[in-house]
């Protein structure tokens, strides 16, 4: 019939998609409006700082922007020929400007991170600049012989890239070489790898062992009468609201050689006085502790979902013969997996980033990447090291989503 | 006595003259506890009651982060800074401290001019020096009677077994391994400098790896001793005389191969109260304050003008402060001046290499 | 179908008692034989405890007192996957990570059954329930009937010889409850198999059931054939619970080879069947089911007492009238008749005078 091509006209005459469209859009534009002032306190206060932070990882402008000069000479340079007379004039000048600004410091800094001891070469040669005169590289090698060695200049042609890989490549033990090839750090500085392989270590034990200590406490807080598992809920949430730095301290006390725990396993034959477990300062006291803080984080997705789960499936599997094992194994079990991936991925992805902890009572090999990162942030002052490693991190998180997702899917996750 | 007499005048002076005319308020940072104490009593109250000017006291952990962040936000609320030398010429290396121009520096008490009566290294272009502290050992006398005496006792697990507490850091660390190696104090840097001398250090190290609790906040090494938790440790030296004169702890320090070091006072840059701040600095470091505030914590005067002034502890008259200092004669014959040239030019390097020796 | 009712019982609860905090019964002294092959259905409020004795004869719950046989043999210390019962439950519970064939696989799965055989059998159940091509869904994208029928399918495919439905049709809509009540009996005679039913809906116990026990209190009140339930109750609760019922109060005068005469609370005496009622002078509540009430003298029986009624409401129903008189003080007083051509309708405001056969009126306890 020839109406069916016509298209249907609301009563105020707009074609009725439109008119339609357009309801629609009200209805959407006043749900993005409620939504906007988070979508922007995230932006401003989140999203654009974190970005803003990890640039430097791969942004380092300092050098070039103190020594314009000399950056703009080294570009030429090949990193193997010896260093120019036309190189040294032009890093005299700006070393004479970089005295007068007081940014010298700055600009050692930056040189010794590529090549340590290089710092007093900087700051001594800049003192006297002024007096220098052509030929400035003879000038420069009397002044220090140091001048002479041409990793000095390798290092300065390293540091006057702005966009440089040689954070991330020393964030994954990696150094990058003047001439822009990258190769692996030497043997005793490789630390950042056997740090990310141990944090991993960490958090998986972490994660397994919530998930063995906090499987039956959650099934247990399921399967009691309302108001019994909301008084052991409470239970599960007071180191919630225990400070950090309370219950952590509170484990040294159990844990340390002279505690509490100790002092049992002597009483009770375990360990000799003059020989007890070392149960703190080390990976195992580091575990202890992530274990018991992150516990709630486990234990309250698997109770939510399990909470949802009727005792009617298992009674139904009984009731067709299943022993209890069965039961629990082919029907509860599978249905509690929402529950498990949302609590394993949270204890997980906080391990990852645990840090006051590990540090408290994690000794030499109970410390984690994040410790590294703290490290790199408060002591050294590598701002650009500590944002590629974070970098990494979060690459590396974003990279577990993925496979959790591939392999549980993101929406099979239960978190309440 | 008599400075302590003075002070307690002054400082009452200070709580009728401060409320009067309160000019202005500066906001001095510093590393707590009775660190802070002591100089809340030598400087903070003898500064009001002189100036009517207050001091608003905070704490803080060490490391330049927080001035880092304040500077480089521009938002900058801290005014004057309590920092370790390191961090004193990192930031002023950084643009994060005010230059100071040290000939303002009032002359000492007897008279000789500021540049001759401040120990040497006590100035940086962003800092002056107020007291020198000190990385020792010490051991718990009740459980050792017949004790340590030097450096290489530390690293003797032979003769004194049992667990050690080391800072979780090269500092003073491979100083202390190399003094136990047969280094001389003089040549310690110069060692140092060669990759040969810091592979003996760590060789030494390596010696006691497996027996070591690391510690890194200055309040848990007099913690592990009393816990039992270690044999003997290293410490900062204040906070175990402290332990021993205001908690009774009957534990001994060990000066044998002792680093020492300075504590310096900065200024941050765009600091709200500069001009007060400089003036507090200036006050602060005279003679007679840095002699008062020996009296709260066994840390030395960086000014010479003060050790005759220096007098017994705050809470016990017989209890002389003068042989506990650092800088007393008999606890400085084989002592180590931490060289933080040195330290600027290679803990990247070293704190790796540290680092990664930690974790293998 | 014969049922057996004198020997052997095939279920048998013996002085069951079941207590859950150890001062109160939720079942008291529970004496029931259930022979092989019967529909019985346990019919009662919530809380009468029929629940908690399906859920005792599963094995999900333990008798405190008493035993319960299954085919002569104790099952007390038996646990329930060891029972071989069938069960359906109130929200069907299929398994939601299986699908409906995989549901109906594990059963015999557990039951180590080969694998032809096991889908051989599958094929047949879900056949059964004319659910034969639904065996790759999920039971989340089955409508609510449809899951009812798998569970029913699930229950019966390990072949038990006893099935527990815990009122498996509550969650659907009246049309469908009904077609489900026919399939289910239809399933049940077919196959032979004895079943113990729990609703609360007393329509489904009366047309599925051999027998319906009616539950009150933790007491069965009585166990009967659904026509003898409804039609001689054996006291006023299960004459309450068992369809609509008129009551009028009074006072026991006398019997008389075995008619009561009851003199109601407004004077009238009327004619009633003493049932547990027997000393004179006690209070009794006499029951009349709305359909045998009769207005048309010609009908009644000569010598039937009559009482005056004021007609107050006529309900047209289509297929019944329903009339609401004011009989002896009671103002909700139901009459049904049925709708046929020369039936007498009457109109709001008229007195009547109504009555009844002597033994359609009970005189039950007050």
């Amino acid at each position: 019939m020839s109406d069916t091509t016509i298209p249907l006209i609301a009563a105020d005459g707009t074609p009725l998609k439109r008119k339609l469209a357009q309801s629609l859009m009200r209805s959407r534009a006043r749900a993005f409006g409620l939504a906007l002032p988070l979508l922007a306190f995230i932006l401003v206060l989140f999203v654009y700082p974190i970005a803003n932070f990890l640039t430097q990882a791969f942004y380092d402008a300092r050098f070039a922007t103190l020594m314009p000069g000399t950056t703009e000479v080294l570009k030429d340079w090949d990193a193997v020929s010896a260093p120019t007379e036309e190189m040294a004039a032009a890093l005299v000048a700006d070393l004479v400007v970089s005295k007068k600004e007081k940014t010298i410091g700055k600009v050692a800094t930056r040189v010794n991170r590529e090549m340590s001891g290089t710092r007093s070469l900087f700051t001594k040669t800049a003192r006297s600049a002024k007096k220098l005169e052509a030929p400035y590289m003879e000038a420069l090698i009397k002044k220090d012989k140091d001048w002479s060695d041409i990793e000095v200049w390798q290092a300065m042609k390293t540091a006057s890239r702005v966009y440089t890989p040689a954070y991330l490549a020393a964030a994954v033990d990696l150094k990058m070489l003047a001439d822009g090839s990258i190769v692996r750090q030497d043997e005793d500085r490789r630390i950042h790898v056997i740090l990310f392989w141990r944090t991993l270590e960490i958090s998986f034990l972490v994660t397994i062992f919530c998930f063995i200590l906090g499987y039956p406490v959650a099934y247990m807080l399921s399967t009691l009468p309302a108001r019994k598992s909301n008084l052991l809920l409470i239970l599960v949430l007071l180191p919630f609201w225990t400070s950090l730095l309370v219950r952590t301290t509170a484990w040294i006390a159990m844990l340390q050689a002279q505690g509490v725990l100790n002092d049992l396993f002597v009483v009770f034959g375990l360990a000799s006085d003059d020989d007890r477990f070392s149960l703190i300062y080390n990976k195992t006291g580091t575990l202890i502790a992530m274990t018991h803080i992150l516990l709630p984080f486990m234990i309250l997705p698997l109770y939510s979902v399990m909470k949802t789960i009727p005792p009617s499936y298992v009674r139904a599997a009984k009731s067709m013969g299943a022993t209890n094992w069965t039961a629990f194994w082919r029907v509860y079990f599978p249905q509690s997996v929402p529950g498990i991936g949302a609590g394993a991925l949270l204890v997980f992805i906080l391990a990852i980033g645990y840090y006051i902890t590990p540090a408290l009572v994690g000794g030499q090999d109970g410390q984690m990447i994040s410790n590294f990162i703290d490290f790199h942030m408060r002591k050294s002052l590598n701002w650009n090291l500590a944002a590629a490693m974070g970098l990494v991190m979060l690459v590396f998180v974003l990279f577990m989503f993925w496979i959790y997702d591939r392999i549980v899917g993101i929406d099979n996750m239960k978190l309440g | 006595m008599k400075t302590i007499m003075s002070l307690t005048t002054a400082s009452v002076l200070a709580i009728s003259a401060g409320t009067a005319f309160a000019e202005g308020s500066i906001t001095a940072v510093s590393w707590g506890g009775a660190y802070t104490k002591s100089q809340v009593e030598a400087y903070h109250k003898p500064w009001t009651a002189a100036t009517g000017n207050t001091v608003v006291s905070e704490d803080y952990s060490g490391g330049l982060a927080e001035v880092k962040a304040q500077v480089e936000s521009g938002s900058v609320t801290w005014d004057i800074i309590d920092v370790e030398k390191s961090d004193a010429v990192r930031g002023c290396d950084e643009g994060l401290f005010m230059e100071i121009d040290h000939s303002s520096l009032p002359n000492g008490a007897d008279g000789s001019a500021a540049a001759d009566d401040f120990i040497p290294g006590s100035f940086t272009d962003c800092a002056v020096a107020n007291i020198v502290w000190s990385t020792i050992f010490a051991y718990d006398s009740s459980v050792m009677a017949n004790g340590p005496t030097s450096i290489a006792d530390f690293f003797n697990l032979d003769a004194f077994p049992g667990k050690r507490g080391l800072r979780k850091s090269p500092k003073a660390n491979l100083e202390m391994a190399l003094a136990a190696d047969g280094v001389a104090a003089a040549d310690i840097y110069e060692v140092l400098g060669t990759d040969e001398g810091v592979d003996r250090a760590f060789a030494k190290l390596d010696t006691i790896k497996d027996s070591v609790v690391w510690w890194e906040a200055g309040a848990q090494p007099p913690q592990l001793l009393a816990d039992g938790e270690v044999a003997m440790t290293t410490a900062y030296n204040g906070r175990i005389f402290n332990a021993v004169a205001s908690e009774g702890k009957p534990f001994e320090i060990v000066w044998d191969a002792q680093v020492f070091d300075v504590d310096m006072w900065a200024i941050v840059k765009g600091a709200p109260n500069a001009d007060l701040a400089m003036d507090f600095l200036k006050f602060s470091t005279a003679t007679e304050q840095l002699a008062a505030q020996a009296s709260y914590i066994s840390y030395g005067p960086a000014r010479k003008s003060s050790a005759p002034l220096v007098g017994s502890y705050h809470s016990n008259a017989s209890l002389e402060m003068g042989p506990q200092m650092p800088t007393a004669p008999d606890n400085f014959s084989t002592a180590i001046s931490n060289d933080f040239e040195f330290w600027a030019d290679n803990q990247d390097e070293l704190n790796e290499r540290f680092n990664a020796w930690l974790a293998n | 179908m014969a049922l057996d009712y004198t020997n052997n019982a095939f279920v048998r609860f013996d002085r069951v008692q079941k207590s859950y905090d150890g001062e109160s019964l939720v079942v008291k002294d529970l004496n029931l034989d259930i022979p092989k092959g019967e529909f019985l259905t346990m019919l009662g409020p919530s809380g009468s405890g029929k629940t908690t004795c399906l859920m005792m004869l599963a094995g999900f719950e333990t008798a405190t007192h008493g035993e319960i046989l299954l085919d002569g043999v104790s099952i007390n210390n038996i646990p329930p996957h060891k029972r071989g019962i069938g069960m359906v439950f109130q929200n069907y519970a299929l398994f939601p990570h299986m699908t409906v064939a995989e549901n109906l696989l594990f059963p015999l799965e557990v039951r180590n059954m080969g694998k032809s055989e096991r889908e051989a059998k599958v094929k047949r159940a879900l056949d059964m329930v004319e659910m034969g091509d639904f065996g790759g869904r999920r039971p989340a994208q089955l409508s609510g009937g449809q899951q009812q029928r798998i569970a029913l399918a699930r229950a019966l495919v390990f072949e038990p010889e006893l099935v527990l439905m815990d009122e498996p049709l509550g969650a659907l809509d009246k049309q469908l409850r009904e077609k489900m009540q026919f399939e289910i009996t239809r399933l049940a005679h077919n196959l032979g198999i004895t079943v113990v039913y729990v609703t609360h809906d007393q329509t489904e116990a009366l047309t599925m059931s051999d027998r319906v026990a009616v539950f009150n209190d933790g007491v069965i009140q009585q166990i009967d054939a659904p026509d003898v339930l409804y039609e001689q109750p054996k006291n006023s609760f299960v004459a309450q619970f068992i369809g609509e019922n008129n009551t009028l109060e009074g006072v026991l005068e006398d019997i008389k080879d075995g008619v009561a005469l009851v003199k109601l609370d407004n004077g009238d005496v009327i004619d009633a069947k003493p049932v547990n009622v027997s000393a004179k002078g006690d209070r009794t509540r006499v029951s009349i089911r709305p359909e045998r009430v009769e207005f048309r003298k010609d009908r009644l029986k000569k010598g039937a007492h009559l009482l005056n009624a004021e007609v107050l409401e006529v309900i047209y129903m289509g297929d019944i009238l329903r009339t609401r008189l004011n009989v002896a003080g009671n103002s909700e007083f139901i009459v049904k008749t049925r709708n046929a051509p020369d039936q007498t309708r009457l109109n709001a405001g008229e007195i009547i005078e109504i009555g009844w056969q002597p033994e359609d009126c009970r005189a039950l306890d007050a």
